[in-house]
């Protein structure tokens, strides 16, 4: 036992820990730094939330610890029943969890409470790991990717059912995990497009340079480079992409000289152009008889569809509430009492802090609570305010780098089970500080997920720190199981 | 175990989509705190509350170091209506004992962006303003019962001596005009209105202090930003001495109640006034606190007009004060001596004008001339200066001249008193007759009643008074002001530098001695005081509004003058009636501090006498 251990210790991805280390410590002076209240509460007072946290990091070292204790092999093998007991934990919630602000997430056991939906993205990171690490997995194959979309959807639904919206959309990170064990690349593109479809579309939606609406010139400019790329890469000849090139400007040059007489709408000029290219390509998968050239003329119609199926999202499907969030995100809509309150007070923050920010402590905007949330969802503005540009730099490397060390660490897992888990583990990091980074910069929605090891409470630290020491533990075996 | 090689690629698109969400949220961080300076000043918004510390504003005394105006606590309740919450209404006008209809319009009054262009919901309002301290007293027992209601520390003005309304001046609240012209100034601020208070406002009000506290989200206070060491200490106003007599200006307000007109009392060795009297006055203390606005209206639609300051804005005839300034020009220019004789039958006459005179002996020389005010004396004179062709080549050319030396004694324009609001009198020139009887059309005949100063000659009693000094310094004056001394400050260079006149200082001495005259044995009689060798030159002068303004001008003693004056008296009668006991009784005052027993009735006569009836005011 005891050489085992020396082992298991000697083995453990130390750049991970350190970087473990310094987020969870950094956090816990963040959070100091943001219930600070002029009254001088010790940072070590557990009538403070600071102190608090300090029990809570003591606990997640346990928890930490005991993981490392723990023969992973297990965790593989009830990697099922765990996500089945898992899913009803979920479901019980809803109906025993009392009603905090709207949401029915939280179960209370006397003093402590605990946030099931927390520690339900390790399950999902187990069951996946285990479903897709079978032998002669092929996720491509229909049935496959149905199951595991299925494994990813079922908390997902459970969870938006308990009102915690934002907690759900984590499980859409998963895509990655998919991308990166054989999902058509043209699916994430097609995700990470339609976003940025919607985004352009809604941001210009109202914007006109003359009589050209600016959000579907940029789509359908968008649509028509896509085109042109997907074609000329797949038609391995040089002279498609030249060709595809001058139709459009010969498209563009028309449309300029029609410009002198009347005011020409360049949304059509690119519609033309895409249509002449559409044809083009058509042509060329005709000559070579290749349906491979048909893709890119799908992913242009589609494009189109979706532009225009945008505003009718946007104004029909979506509730006012999140139209108003998404609006003040995008800075269509100024609203500084409303919507924008939060967005506005921690943009204000973490601008104020300029290069070098206040000081420790010395925050004003923070401490007079400006910020809402400040330490929770939005602890990133105290970073902002007192450390400045660059510790909120410095913040952000961090973070970056423990996330290409875990895809580092999953990439030598020789095993398929060790690797997806550790995908599954990057991409709840990365979309959790996607979301909440951007969330606080007034870059994306308004969805109040927490910064990992930032974030004030005890509930999401746990579930991050066992997420992600499963992983170092999978890693100390890696070399045993050769 | 299988290895996808083709797909351990993607490693590196996932990778890449992290790098690059990390730069964009960078890139983000840096057009946010680097490039945008906006959110810092947003930020200050937010958690800065900068209050205003009222500097205490300057004292003023009078020339013997007597305490005339100072200040006392008052207090402004200020709301700021964005963070009023759950408001009592009915506890805080019990709190401050008004009705609730009465609130409600305060309110709605301060919201009014016409009576308040400064109204922000984000600011401190003036929702009362200046209550005493035991009204203070008894809200501030129950301030913490309203979030928004904040009191800020005032100060408003007391006076020892409640006299020289229009002198002193008072405190008004600024105007939308006043915050545009000085940056200085936000609103609710108080500025002078009238008087010293408005011209020396730049070293009476200080420099204005700020508390910089911070304020959470929520409007609480929560103490001092950086225990305070970015506030700044609000600078005392700077106390002023004046060269006013307290007493000798409450004696002469005394002496010109129930009369319209003015005293003016000049230190001539220093251009220092010693009492700048304006009848009727009133005191600078109804001008003080919340009945300032009733108060003011009521001075405004007063039909004698009490807010004219008619020492420095009243033009009058000076009528024959003016006499000595056309003795002195007729001895400079050579145009008479002292032995010139000139005729008085029942005055001066020349064809179908004829200037009329009192009984005295003719013919006359110019000291007689002076002490019984002759009028014919002085036409001839001018006459004869403005139809000497050997010495001028045309008439306007000898009237220019003569224009140069009234101009020269302080005449025609403001002499520079350090109040505001002087006006300028009137001097003819010849390019002003040219126009009104056309070039050439006009000589000494058509204009002769300016020699006596009637006509178009029209002065301020500041210029009166100045003249007297003149005499007094044998041919200079310092620029006259009211103010003696500013505390660490030196006084401005204007006050302290003599101008001289155009006329040599031999000949005032022959001047001097026509105005002893005058009280020994001429027109001043009444104003002999026993002790003090008095000169003086009595005026009556005709005008449009009624009786003629009685003026009287004088400086005492002879030698070494301590004391110069003019007493100007609407609608009064003769001179010798009202003006020269007026001016003698305040020299006395000055000079001796009690008035001799035997002219007590004098002063009673003075004092209680009415001449206000007769002013034009009262027939309509």
């Amino acid at each position: 036992m005891e050489s085992r251990n020396t082992n298991i210790f000697a083995l453990i991805d130390k750049p991970t820990v350190v970087i473990y280390l310094l987020l969870v410590l950094w956090g816990w002076f963040s959070i100091y730094a943001a219930s600070y209240n002029y009254d001088g509460t010790s940072i070590f007072s557990l009538d403070g939330r600071a102190g608090k946290q300090l029990l809570w990091i003591g606990c997640a070292c346990i928890v930490a610890f005991v993981i490392m204790m723990f023969d992973t092999r297990l965790l593989e093998a009830y990697a099922y029943p765990i996500y089945a007991v898992t899913i009803l934990i979920l479901i019980l919630t809803i109906f025993i969890a009392p009603n905090v602000k709207g949401s029915h997430s939280w179960i209370v056991m006397g003093p402590v409470s605990i946030q099931p939906a927390e520690f339900s993205k390790f399950a999902v990171a187990l069951c996946l790991a285990r479903f897709m690490s079978a032998y002669n997995f092929i996720l491509k194959r229909p049935e496959n990717m149905i199951r595991a979309i299925l494994i990813i959807v079922v908390p997902l639904l459970i969870i938006i059912l308990q009102k915690e919206t934002g907690t759900a959309l984590v499980y859409l990170a998963f895509v990655l995990v998919l991308f990166r064990e054989g999902m058509s690349g043209l699916i994430l593109l097609a995700g990470i497009g339609s976003i940025t479809y919607f985004i352009l579309a809604l941001k210009y939606a109202e914007t006109y340079w003359g009589i050209t609406p600016v959000g579907e010139f940029f789509v359908l400019l968008l649509t028509n480079i896509v085109l042109i790329i997907m074609t000329s890469s797949k038609y391995n000849k040089r002279g498609a992409f030249r060709i595809m090139l001058y139709i459009t400007l010969a498209c563009a040059l028309v449309a300029g000289i029609t410009n002198i007489f009347t005011p020409v709408n360049w949304a059509y000029t690119l519609y033309v152009a895409i249509a002449i290219n559409s044809i083009y390509t058509f042509i060329l998968s005709l000559k070579v008889n290749s349906a491979k050239l048909l893709q890119p003329i799908a992913v242009a119609i589609l494009s189109i569809i979706f532009l225009f199926s945008v505003n009718y999202i946007f104004n029909s499907v979506l509730e006012p509430h999140q139209q108003a969030r998404i609006k003040v995100s995008f800075g269509m809509e100024d609203d500084p009492r409303g919507a924008g309150y939060n967005v506005n007070q921690s943009k204000i923050a973490i601008g104020s802090g300029g290069f070098l920010g206040k000081g420790y402590l010395a925050g004003t905007q923070t401490k007079l609570k400006y910020v809402p949330e400040q330490d929770t969802d939005f602890i990133f503005c105290t970073v902002g305010e007192e450390l400045g540009f660059l510790g909120s730099t410095a913040l952000l490397i961090l973070y970056t780098a423990l996330i290409l060390r875990i895809i580092y660490i999953s990439e030598r897992q020789r095993d398929a089970f060790g690797r997806i888990y550790g995908y599954c583990v990057a991409s709840i990091f990365t979309f959790h500080l996607a979301i909440n980074v951007g969330m606080v910069l007034g870059i994306s929605p308004v969805i109040g997920i927490p910064l990992p090891f930032f974030s004030y409470g005890g509930s999401s630290l746990w579930g991050f720190t066992i997420l992600l020491f499963t992983l170092l533990r999978i890693d100390t075996s890696r070399t045993g199981r050769i | 175990m299988r290895k996808d090689y083709n797909l351990e690629k993607r490693k590196y698109i996932i990778g890449g989509i992290v790098v690059t969400i990390a730069l964009i949220y960078i890139i983000r961080l840096f057009m946010l705190q680097v490039v945008d300076t906006d959110y810092r000043r947003h930020a200050e918004g937010n958690a800065f509350l900068r209050k205003t510390q009222y500097p205490s504003r300057g004292l003023i005394y009078d020339r013997e170091g007597r305490l005339v105006v100072y200040n006392q606590p008052a207090y402004d309740v200020m709301m700021i209506p964005r963070e009023v919450k759950d408001f009592d209404t009915l506890a805080f006008c019990q709190a401050i004992d008004i009705t609730k209809e009465e609130f409600d319009t305060r309110v709605a009054r301060m919201k009014d962006r016409r009576y308040n262009p400064g109204y922000s919901s984000y600011t401190p309002q003036v929702l009362i303003s200046q209550m005493s301290a035991e009204e203070y007293g008894r809200l501030q027992e129950v301030l913490y019962k309203f979030s928004g209601i904040y009191v800020q520390n005032r100060i408003i003005r007391q006076y020892n001596y409640d006299i020289a309304g229009s002198l002193l001046g008072n405190i008004r609240e600024v105007s939308a005009t006043d915050i545009a012209n000085d940056a200085y100034y936000k609103a609710g601020d108080y500025t002078g209105d009238l008087g010293i208070e408005k011209s020396y406002e730049r070293y009476l009000r200080g420099e204005k202090g700020v508390e910089i506290l911070l304020r959470d989200a929520r409007g609480r206070i929560k103490g001092e930003y950086e225990d305070g060491i970015y506030n700044v200490a609000p600078i005392s106003g700077k106390n002023l001495t004046l060269s006013i007599d307290a007493e000798l200006q409450a004696y002469g307000e005394y002496l010109m109640q129930n009369k319209i007109g003015a005293i003016v009392a000049i230190e001539p060795s220093t251009g220092e006034i010693l009492a700048l009297v304006s009848a009727p006055t009133y005191k600078p203390s109804t001008l003080v606190g919340r009945e300032r606005g009733k108060n003011y209206a009521k001075l405004v639609s007063d039909k004698y007009k009490p807010l004219y300051d008619r020492t420095i804005m009243g033009v009058y005839p000076p009528g024959s004060t003016f006499k000595p300034t056309q003795s002195l020009i007729f001895l400079q220019e050579g145009i008479t001596n002292l032995n010139t004789l000139y005729p008085c039958y029942g005055g001066f006459i020349s064809g179908k004008l004829k200037v009329g005179c009192h009984a005295h002996p003719a013919p006359i020389a110019m000291k007689p001339a002076l002490a019984t005010s002759c009028n014919a004396y002085f036409c001839y004179g001018f006459k004869a200066m403005l139809d000497n062709r050997k010495k001028y080549e045309r008439t306007d050319e000898a009237f220019t001249l003569w224009k140069d030396y009234i101009v020269s004694m302080g005449y025609g324009y403001k002499l520079g008193i350090d109040l505001p609001g002087e006006k300028r009198g009137f001097i003819p020139n010849s390019e002003y007759y040219d126009k009104y009887y056309s070039k050439g059309r006009w000589r000494a005949l058509t204009i002769i009643s300016v020699a006596i100063g009637q006509g178009e000659v029209l002065a301020t009693p500041l210029q009166i008074a100045n003249l007297s000094a003149t005499i007094a310094n044998r041919g200079y004056y310092y620029t006259p002001h009211v103010v003696k001394e500013i505390q660490d400050t030196i006084i401005d260079s204007t006050y302290t530098t003599p101008h001289k006149t155009m006329v040599d200082s031999k000949h005032y001495e022959d001047i001097v001695e026509g105005m002893r005259m005058a009280v020994t044995e001429g027109t001043c009689r009444i104003g002999e005081i026993e002790g003090t060798d008095l000169c003086g030159k009595t005026g009556t002068a005709q005008n449009p509004h009624g009786r003629d303004h009685s003026a009287f001008m004088g400086f005492a003693p002879r030698n070494n003058p301590k004391i110069a004056i003019a007493v100007y008296v609407e609608n009064a009668g003769f001179g010798a009636t009202y003006a020269v006991p007026i001016g003698s009784l305040m020299i006395e005052k000055y000079l001796n501090d009690t008035i001799a027993t035997n002219r007590k009735e004098l002063e009673k006569r003075m004092a209680t006498s009415n001449t206000i009836i007769y002013s034009g005011v009262k027939k309509h």
